[in-house]
């Protein structure tokens, strides 16, 4: 691993002014499980991604750990840990899709260290990309291995240039909540939806979401679910120990008296460069029986879908998750 | 010089009972040092600048500014401007620093200019391999045209492989190396801590007598570790050039490329039989790689002895790191393929496949009449008759139950060990041997046997094993070890024993044949009444202690190991058919391998081969990028193992009758990680009605296979 100096900033004004200060080859950790153990250890660098000469602790700073719920909603500290979301009586009560979500990620010891927002702003796993010989678009590189090579575990959806999968389980739980990002930086704080948040390959190749290198995350806001919002997970692995998704299903929504489709939403992960929100599907089933039309709107993936040479198993899973995580949820 | 033998199992106190192994406290308490434990004063650390290129010649290399950079103490170039390299990840030259992060820094800072060369890293896809596929000539038995021709015959003909899969120690490869003037120090991650002795003189050039390894433990090794390998010399010279010890141990990356791996083998498949399922003939087509050795030829048709039979296997050199045994070396490859075709024969016969099998026994030869009792007892376990059904017969809705099986065999016959036993005045016993705990159970059945012999608890026993100044003991492969350091130990402790009976007989007013060991005592035959405690028998010896060498084998008088071992294990799967997710329920093994010294790491053997199956079953292939020529997943992220929550309900049955108990001592190891393989394969055929053709099962493939339909 290359040597890198370590800040330990006390408070958040802090962390910014280091960032600005260093430029972009600093970088903020939280509990280092991707960017130390995963990206500087295996020289995952490019012309694009040059690795940090610094890092920015953002464990020394308490205001950043933590999670209350009130009336409005849950704020989760950036810095709590996933095993933290897990244990939360509060977030289990009304906010099970997120703890869901945050205990089918990694191993026990990952959640142990992997913070949200690390959980959030870790770097895809293209196999590719975390090779320290490929020099791919996304590192800065000019081609793209994955189109040629073998991309089982790549995207059916909104590839273009670059064909990652989101990795993050509770970024796509995150999305279906309707949950959104604070974000502290040199121009002050700024509030983003995870509907903006993420962004695909055509915007930005070099990146997977809208924060800039002097940005932090500080908290995450989950608005309280409508009374009656019913909330389900489910994360298709390969083997039942750590294993990212092949395909993920977070759905929260809300049926009237007779299980018709009132409102919600609908988000898949392990199959888009962004947690993909299935608005075509949430559209079929609108106004609809949900029990009845499930089948028929889960199919709608589909026609969404772009599946690449190795890859289109994917999109049979993904409809048949869909389908199951949405009767699920029904009870 | 007593005729040696195996005490009788009603009269053994140790040998056969579930003993926990004597090591398990220091694993699990840390006090146990790995050789990635060891740190030496002054110790440098070591890394490699291995090749970025399947296939290239290195046109020139440059290390001056790595050995410029600060911290930096040597370096040490493996393959210089000229050589060509086969495969990625190669060794090309080494960095001694005064830590990781700095030696890491001067890797990259040497500056290598290489030739890119054609490569080749796919195998499957033989149409591709050109002149890298080397034919072997055709074998025949039989008339297999005539057999396939009778108007009566049932044939069935289907595609079956499993990929390369990698060793995955817990502990990779390395080694900590230090001179003392011409004298070499090694402490190895090995399998093999005296055979490294003499590669290690050879390469350096200098006298055996010079080199030093010693070893107590090691993260696992299945095959993988038996050479010092180019990582090693250089470890040695670096170690020279800087007069400072050196560790280098090799990171997860090369060791998933260049550290071995298990052969390929791909086979296409054509068996008859008769209407009444009696197997006729055999053909196959097969095609393995193991790297640019070109691989390994699994023995087929595995076990069963078709009558009539043609083979032709062709070689394919790759562009990937070589291929090292792997647990029982080409079996599990073989009893794959030919336990598949023999369960699709059986599902166009409509026939149960135990009742297929058990009607073909005789074809097993004289292993015939113990598999048919071993399927028999397998089945009763599984509860086979009550729960088998026909392909794709079993419950409603989308996840999918079936059973499945296959048979197994190995030799396992101890190697050549010798060991000294020495029984000192204070009554502690030592015994000695250059034999490695390669995570069997090694040392717990060598303290088994001193102490059973010697009727001492076996706290008394104390073990010198891993150090090649010790009399031979024999490499830790082949599941050889068991049977060597038993018998060599069992050996050593009866003439000990003898020995001690001679000096002390005189005290007792008798004579030495007429003294026996129970339960710490020493004391006269028919009249227990006369004797001493273990501790005043040994006091007796005053100042000299008593020790004797045992050696195996050394048939002429008695032989105390045999070889051949087979079992028979049957799986238990649900297969989900519209996600392609396959999960192992329930396994059962039935085994035996001769007399068993602890029963309870014997059984913990199967356990693990079992886990490691499921794993090479389900999860495990080592990737290659065709166009660059590179592996994909040379990390645990996406080469998968099997962990705790893959891990099914498993059923282990030892066999232990009184004819086992004569064949003395055999290996166990290896065999029972041959069959998972095509059990559970045969199991997900039997619950989905189709075959995927090659391992691993994972979801694209089982999806694939559902879709396009068909028997084999
Ligand atoms: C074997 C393995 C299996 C895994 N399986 C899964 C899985 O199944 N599902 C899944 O979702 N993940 C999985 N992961 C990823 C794991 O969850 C992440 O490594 C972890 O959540 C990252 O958290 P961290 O705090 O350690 O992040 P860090 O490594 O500290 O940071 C990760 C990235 O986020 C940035 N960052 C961190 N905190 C902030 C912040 N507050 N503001 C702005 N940027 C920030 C860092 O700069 C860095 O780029 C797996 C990882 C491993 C190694
Ligand atoms: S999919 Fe993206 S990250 Fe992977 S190789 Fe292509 S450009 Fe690189």
């Amino acid at each position: 691993m290359k040597n890198f100096e370590l800040y330990e900033p006390s408070n958040v004004r802090e962390a910014v002014a280091t960032l600005v200060k260093i430029g972009p080859k600093a970088k903020v950790i939280g509990g280092g499980s991707d960017l130390v153990a995963g990206v500087m250890k295996d020289w995952v660098q490019g012309n694009g991604m040059p690795l940090p000469d610094a890092l920015v602790d953002l464990s020394t700073i308490p205001q950043l750990k933590g999670i209350k719920v009130d009336k409005t909603g849950a704020t989760i500290g950036a810095m709590t840990t996933l095993t933290e979301i897990v244990e939360s009586k509060d977030l289990q009560k009304q906010f099970s899709l997120l703890t869901q979500a945050a205990h089918s990620v990694a191993s026990p010891l990952i959640r142990n260290f992997g913070t949200l927002g690390g959980n959030i702003n870790q770097r895809p796993r293209c196999w590719f990309y975390r090779g320290a010989e490929f020099n791919c678009y996304k590192k800065g590189g000019d081609f793209c291995y994955s189109v040629g090579g073998d991309n089982r575990y790549h995207a059916i959806i909104g590839g273009e240039l670059c064909y990652i999968v989101h990795p993050s389980d509770t970024a796509t739980a995150l999305l279906a909540l309707n949950a959104q990002a604070k974000i502290a930086g040199p121009r002050g704080d700024r509030t983003v939806p995870f509907d903006q948040y993420f962004i695909g390959p055509r915007e930005d190749v070099l990146r997977e979401n809208i924060l800039k290198a002097d940005e932090v995350m500080t908290e995450v806001f989950i608005p309280t679910p409508a009374p009656g919002t019913k909330q389900a997970w489910s994360k298709l692995k390969n083997r039942q120990v750590y294993d990212f998704a092949i395909v993920s299903v977070a759905a929260a929504f809300t049926t009237d008296a007779s299980g018709n489709w009132a409102d919600g939403r609908v988000v898949l992960g392990g199959v888009a460069p962004v947690p993909y929100r299935a608005t075509n599907i949430e559209n079929q089933l609108k106004g609809k029986n949900v029990k009845n039309s499930i089948k028929q709107a889960a199919a709608t993936i589909r026609t969404a879908a772009r599946p690449m040479s190795m890859n289109a198993y994917k999109v049979d899973v993904a409809q048949t998750m869909v389908e199951r995580t949405i009767l699920g949820a029904l009870g | 010089m007593p005729d040696y033998n195996w005490p009788e199992p009603d009269s053994a106190a140790l040998v056969g009972k579930r003993i926990s192994r004597v090591d398990g406290p220091a694993k699990v308490t840390g006090t146990a040092k790995y050789t990635y434990d060891v740190t030496r004063p002054g110790m440098l650390y070591a890394k490699v600048l291995r090749s970025p290129y399947a296939h290239c010649r290195i046109v020139s290399i440059d290390v001056s500014a790595a050995e410029k950079l600060p911290g930096v103490e040597a370096v040490y170039v493996v393959q210089g401007a000229g050589t060509e390299i086969h495969w990625q990840g190669d060794d090309i030259a080494a960095v001694a620093a005064v830590d990781e992060q700095t030696a890491e820094d001067a890797v990259q800072n040497i500056k290598v200019q290489y030739k890119q060369l054609a490569h080749l890293v796919q195998e499957e896809d033989l149409s591709k391999a050109g002149d890298r596929a080397k034919p072997a000539a055709e074998q025949v038995v039989g008339n297999p045209d005539e057999a396939f021709a009778a108007a009566e015959a049932v044939t069935v003909e289907g595609y079956y492989g499993t990929s390369v899969v990698t060793h995955c120690c817990l502990e990779s490869h390395g080694f900590v190396a230090e001179w003392e003037g011409d004298t070499l120090t090694v402490y190895p991650s090995t399998q093999a801590v005296e055979r490294l002795t003499g590669q290690f003189a050879e390469a350096l050039k200098i006298p055996a007598t010079n080199v030093h390894t010693m070893m107590q433990y090691v993260g696992g090794g299945f095959g993988s570790k038996f050479a010092v390998d180019r990582w090693g010399i250089a470890a040695a010279h670096l170690a020279k050039q800087t007069g400072k010890p050196v560790k280098l141990m090799l990171e997860r990356a090369p060791e998933q490329m260049v550290a071995g791996n298990r052969p390929s083998v791909y086979a296409k498949v054509k068996i008859a039989a008769k209407p009444d399922g009696t197997l006729t003939a055999w053909e196959s087509d097969s095609w393995s790689t193991g790297g640019m050795g070109g691989g390994g030829s699994p023995p087929m048709p595995y076990i069963w002895n078709f009558p009539h039979q043609r083979k032709r296997h062709t070689a394919v050199s790759i562009n990937a790191g070589s291929a090292r045994a792997w647990r029982a070396p080409n079996h599990p490859q073989g009893c794959y393929v030919t336990m598949c075709s023999i369960e699709d024969l059986a599902a166009k016969l409509k026939m149960d496949p135990l009742d297929l099998v058990l009607k073909n026994i005789a074809l097993t030869g004289e292993r015939s009449e113990l598999y048919r009792q071993e399927l028999l007892k397998a089945a009763e376990l599984m509860e086979w008759k009550r729960r088998w059904h026909p392909r794709a017969q079993g419950s409603p809705g989308p996840v999918k139950q079936g059973l499945g099986l296959a048979l197994h065999t190995w030799a396992g016959r101890g190697h050549a060990a010798e060991c000294r036993i020495t029984i000192h005045p204070d009554g502690y016993v030592e015994v000695s041997t250059c034999t490695q705990d390669i995570g069997t159970g090694t040392r717990t059945v060598i303290a088994i046997v001193a102490a059973e012999t010697l009727g001492v608890p076996m706290e008394m026993v104390k073990l010198n094993i891993g150090d090649n100044h010790l009399p031979p003991g024999g490499s830790s492969g082949g599941s050889t070890t068991v049977g060597g350091v038993s018998s060599s130990t069992r050996r050593a402790a009866m003439d000990a024993r003898e020995q001690l009976f001679a000096r002390i007989a005189s005290g007792l007013g008798t004579t030495a044949e007429n003294l026996e060991t129970v339960n710490g005592t020493v004391r006269v035959k028919n009249d227990p009444s006369k004797g001493f405690t273990w501790k005043q028998a040994a006091a007796k010896l005053g100042v000299n202690p008593v020790s004797a060498m045992g050696k195996n084998p050394d048939e002429a008088k008695g032989a105390l190991t045999s070889s051949g071992v087979g079992g028979v294990q049957m799986a238990d799967v649900s297969v989900d058919t519209e996600t392609g997710v396959v999960r192992v329920n329930k396994m059962v093994a039935v085994q035996d391998c001769g007399l068993i010294v602890d029963m309870k790491t014997a059984e913990s053997q199967v356990y693990g081969a079992m886990i490691m199956g499921i794993g090479y079953t389900l999860f495990e292939e080592r990737v290659m990028d065709e166009i660059t020529g590179r592996m994909l997943n040379p990390n645990m992220e996406f080469y998968k193992l099997a962990g705790l929550a893959d891990t099914p309900e498993m059923v282990v049955h030892m066999w232990t009758d009184a004819e086992q108990q004569k064949r003395g001592v055999i290996g166990l190891g290896e065999p029972p990680t041959i069959s998972p393989g095509a059990a559970i394969a045969n199991a997900v055929a039997n619950a989905t009605g189709v075959r995927v053709p090659t391992l691993p099962l994972t979801p694209d493939k089982v999806l694939a296979a559902l879709e396009k339909g068909g028997l084999a």
